[in-house]
């Protein structure tokens, strides 16, 4: 019982993490894009400057969380994805310095460096945390005693790259939303128009790793999620055509939180299926922390979990205002 | 060398690189909080002027202190598989617990600080600092009790079935007396570590910008020399407490700090031994009946040596080296005191020639840029001191770090990892010390002064 709410806020945790730092990374992917001057860039930085980093903090929540309640879903995921998380440590550790540092130099060099750090530090966990979780539900291979036997080409297979391309384009779409939602005059224009094409790329991708996860094994309601979570991706590029940007930007954050929901409802009641052995399936029963470690964690995200989501939405309130491109480049 | 060594140098490289920036993240943030809560007393210029130069060297620090920390909170899955599945019931709890209390409490109201000049009201400003540095106390303390938990398992049962220890009393895990030490030694060392840092950087714009205005940065360096000193005293008195409580819990540490062999009343404390390659010792200066005092508080008091719990613990635990590397606890443990007693002694120097308005010659240039480094070490030892001192034991008593180790991660792929995140590290510590040494010079008209103007650009923003 227990197992099963700690299941269920694991992926809300999930959720949260794709949902917030998703934008964040479209963001950073679209930094040399719609960012075409230095100034521009600084301003598209300066949208995600007060919030990325509590975003990632979910991320930190998430892992941390799945220590606490499934040890051994972290244990074989963390050793099993070994080289794969360790691409994408290297990547937001880069990211994370580039933000801080990008505008530390006055200097074009030292901008431009920074600028790709943000680029491939937003690009690369895009791509690799949906290959990621494209192979756990898939089932990779892992032995009886729990440990993955595979090695980073195991997870690199077409539905896996599959999944990857379906998170880097709904990221891209979702980061291109905000911006439309967060800019002024070009830079909004141009964020604009990468929704449509980016949202379309990813409405193809996304109907076809959802369908494909359906044809592996069918679970209606992970079905039903993955209908919705298209439906709310063309009423997210409908809303953009309309220029109702707020309603796009809670569009594309459903579709994110619905395909989440989706992916977690096709695992369950598996954490990490073994493609080896049935038998060596990780369940949420058996890689559970005991009910006394899992009250506990209840008792404290019960509640803290409100509080986070109250101050953290208070910050979105205060920095609500579009970011305009000359006070950012008065600055220096 | 094997896969097993590997991931141990992984966990110190990362570890130890990761506590560079966490000390000055605890001390800073609390004192820069301290100056602009004494601007917003005072309406003094020259504490907005601190809290905005201090600050920014804070965010510099901070930084890296959050990209370094993700690699924390993934590797002992990645590299200690084995250990998670054993731990997982209890050890991460607390994790979890840092990450919603502290993390995010820090992150967000970091963010709120940085952009939020313009936009909050002063006192919320004011408040979102403070929020900051209470919050990396907290992340501070529910860390190290998970860490004592592995000095000092509490609260728990071993189920031999399921192959864990499982959590039994969360009070207990909590209130771990190890913890309870080790929480007061970690922060006044970060308030030492911070305090040499806002002393040394003072005295150097004293001495090498002689033009700028003087006032703030003579206020910096008492600020400083006084953070650093009261640190001190608690340092002391906190790590003999923590001496005497493992000299009872993990005794073979106390002797290893010592390389003491034989178990003995009234022993000596060597401040400085030299040995040949077959153990025998060549020279050594040594203390009468100190170490007896330090472990027992009586200089008649018996200490443990490691050829008696060597035997005691193959006993216990069957046959095996029970003993962790005599050279690396002897002198870590010597190295912390001998650098932590030097900043000490400079912080009370700098005092003393900047008395009544008072300068340090243009040579203490050279002490001023040394000093933070002494602080920085004396962390670092400590750490090496408490980790390695616990070895061959990952959790004490409990599971060896041999058996800890992720079983399916080869030579390879800890050997990529190991020279990767090495090679970032290093190329990010140049990165960092050439933005604070940038950021050092720059001078302090530099920053826009006008806070709450809305005209006006933000402060720190990107």
């Amino acid at each position: 019982m227990l197992h099963d709410i700690w299941f269920l806020l694991i992926a809300v945790l999930w959720v949260g993490y794709f949902v917030l730092e998703g934008f964040d990374f479209g963001v950073g992917i679209l930094l040399p894009f719609i960012g075409r001057n230095d100034g521009e860039r600084r301003t598209l930085i300066a949208a995600i400057g007060p919030v990325w980093d509590g975003n990632e903090v979910w991320l930190l929540v998430a892992g941390g969380a799945t220590f606490a309640a499934f040890p051994r879903w972290y244990a074989t995921l963390f050793s099993g994805f070994y080289l794969a998380l360790f691409l994408i440590l290297v990547a937001l550790i880069l990211r994370g310095v580039a933000f801080e540092y990008h505008s530390k130099r006055d200097s074009a060099s030292w901008r431009g460096a920074w600028d790709w750090a943000i680029f491939v530090g937003s690009a690369l966990p895009a791509l690799l945390w949906g290959v990621a979780f494209a192979n756990i539900v898939a089932g990779v291979p892992v032995n009886s005693s729990g440990d993955f036997t595979g090695n980073l080409l195991t997870l690199i297979n077409p539905f896996g790259l599959l999944g990857g391309v379906v998170t880097l384009c709904l990221f891209i779409t979702h980061g291109a939303t905000y911006l439309s939602l967060k800019t002024e005059g070009e830079l909004r224009a141009r964020a604009n128009a990468v929704v449509l094409w980016a949202g379309l790329v990813a409405a193809v991708a996304a109907v076809l790793f959802l369908g494909w996860t359906q044809i592996q094994s069918f679970v209606a309601g992970s079905a039903i999620a993955s209908v919705a979570a298209a439906l709310a991706l063309l009423a997210a590029l409908a809303a953009n055509r309309l220029r109702r940007e707020g309603w796009a930007f809670i569009c594309t954050a459903l579709t994110i939180a619905i395909a989440v929901v989706a992916l977690f409802s096709h695992l369950y009641p598996n954490v990490m299926p073994s493609s080896t052995n049935a038998a060596y399936n990780l369940t949420v029963s058996n890689a559970s922390s005991t009910d006394y470690t899992l009250t506990i964690m209840t008792v404290v995200a019960v509640i803290f979990t409100p509080l986070v989501l109250l101050y953290q939405g208070w910050t979105y309130w205060v920095f609500r205002k579009r970011v305009s491109g000359d006070r950012v480049a008065a600055s220096h | 060398m094997d896969a097993l060594d590997l991931a141990r140098w992984q966990f110190g490289i990362t570890t130890v690189y990761h506590f560079l920036f966490v000390p000055l993240t605890i001390s800073l943030a609390f004192i820069v909080a301290g100056f602009q809560t004494a601007w917003f007393r005072t309406g003094n210029d020259k504490y907005l002027k601190l809290t905005r130069f201090y600050g920014e060297l804070f965010l510099i620090n901070f930084a890296m202190g959050v990209v370094t920390g993700i690699v924390q909170e993934f590797q002992f899955g990645m590299n200690w598989s084995n250990y998670s599945r054993f731990v997982g019931d209890i050890f991460g709890a607390p994790l979890a617990i840092e990450g919603l209390l502290a993390f995010f409490l820090e992150s967000t109201f970091l963010g709120l600080w940085i952009f939020g000049w313009d936009k909050l009201p002063r006192r919320i400003h004011l408040a979102c600092i403070w929020i900051v540095a209470v919050a990396t106390a907290l992340s501070a303390y529910i860390i190290l009790a998970a860490n004592a938990w592995m000095q000092q398992p509490v609260g728990f049962a071993v189920n031999a079935s399921a192959g864990r220890a499982e959590l039994k009393d969360i009070i207990a895990v909590l209130t771990n007396p190890t913890v309870l030490w080790a929480f007061p030694h970690v922060i006044a060392g970060a308030f030492m570590t911070g305090g040499a840092f806002v002393l040394g950087v003072a005295v150097w714009r004293l001495l090498r910008r002689a033009e700028d205005a003087t006032a703030p940065f003579r206020t910096a360096a008492r600020v400083g020399a006084v953070a650093l000193l009261i640190g001190g005293l608690f340092v002391v008195v906190s790590g003999d407490q923590l001496g005497k409580h493992i000299t009872t819990d993990q005794p073979m540490k106390l002797a290893a700090a010592e390389n003491l062999r034989t178990t003995q009343a009234s022993a000596p404390f060597s401040v400085f031994t030299l040995w040949d390659l077959s153990g025998k010792q060549i020279v050594s200066i040594e203390i009468p009946d100190v170490l007896s005092i330090l472990a027992t508080n009586n200089p008649n008091g018996t200490v443990q040596g490691i050829d008696n719990l060597q035997a005691q613990f193959q006993q216990q635990y069957g046959p095996g080296d029970y003993s962790p590397i005599v050279p690396v606890t002897f002198w870590s443990f010597r190295l912390m005191i001998g650098a932590g007693t030097l900043a000490a002694l400079a912080a009370l120097w700098f005092l003393w020639r900047m008395r009544k308005g008072g300068v340090p010659g243009r040579g203490a240039v050279a002490i001023a840029i040394g000093l933070p480094l002494l602080p920085l070490a004396a962390n670092s030892f400590a750490w090496l001191f408490t980790e390695m001192g616990r070895q061959p034991w990952i959790v004490y008593g409990q599971q060896l770090t041999s058996a800890a180790v992720s079983p399916n991660i080869g030579m390879l792929e800890v050997g990529i990892t190991v020279v990767g995140f090495t090679l970032l590290y290093g190329v990010l510590a140049i990165v960092e010390v050439g933005l604070l040494a940038k950021r050092i010079r720059e001078p302090l008209e530099a920053v826009p002064v006008a806070a709450d103007s809305t005209d006006r650009p933000v402060p720190f923003a990107y």
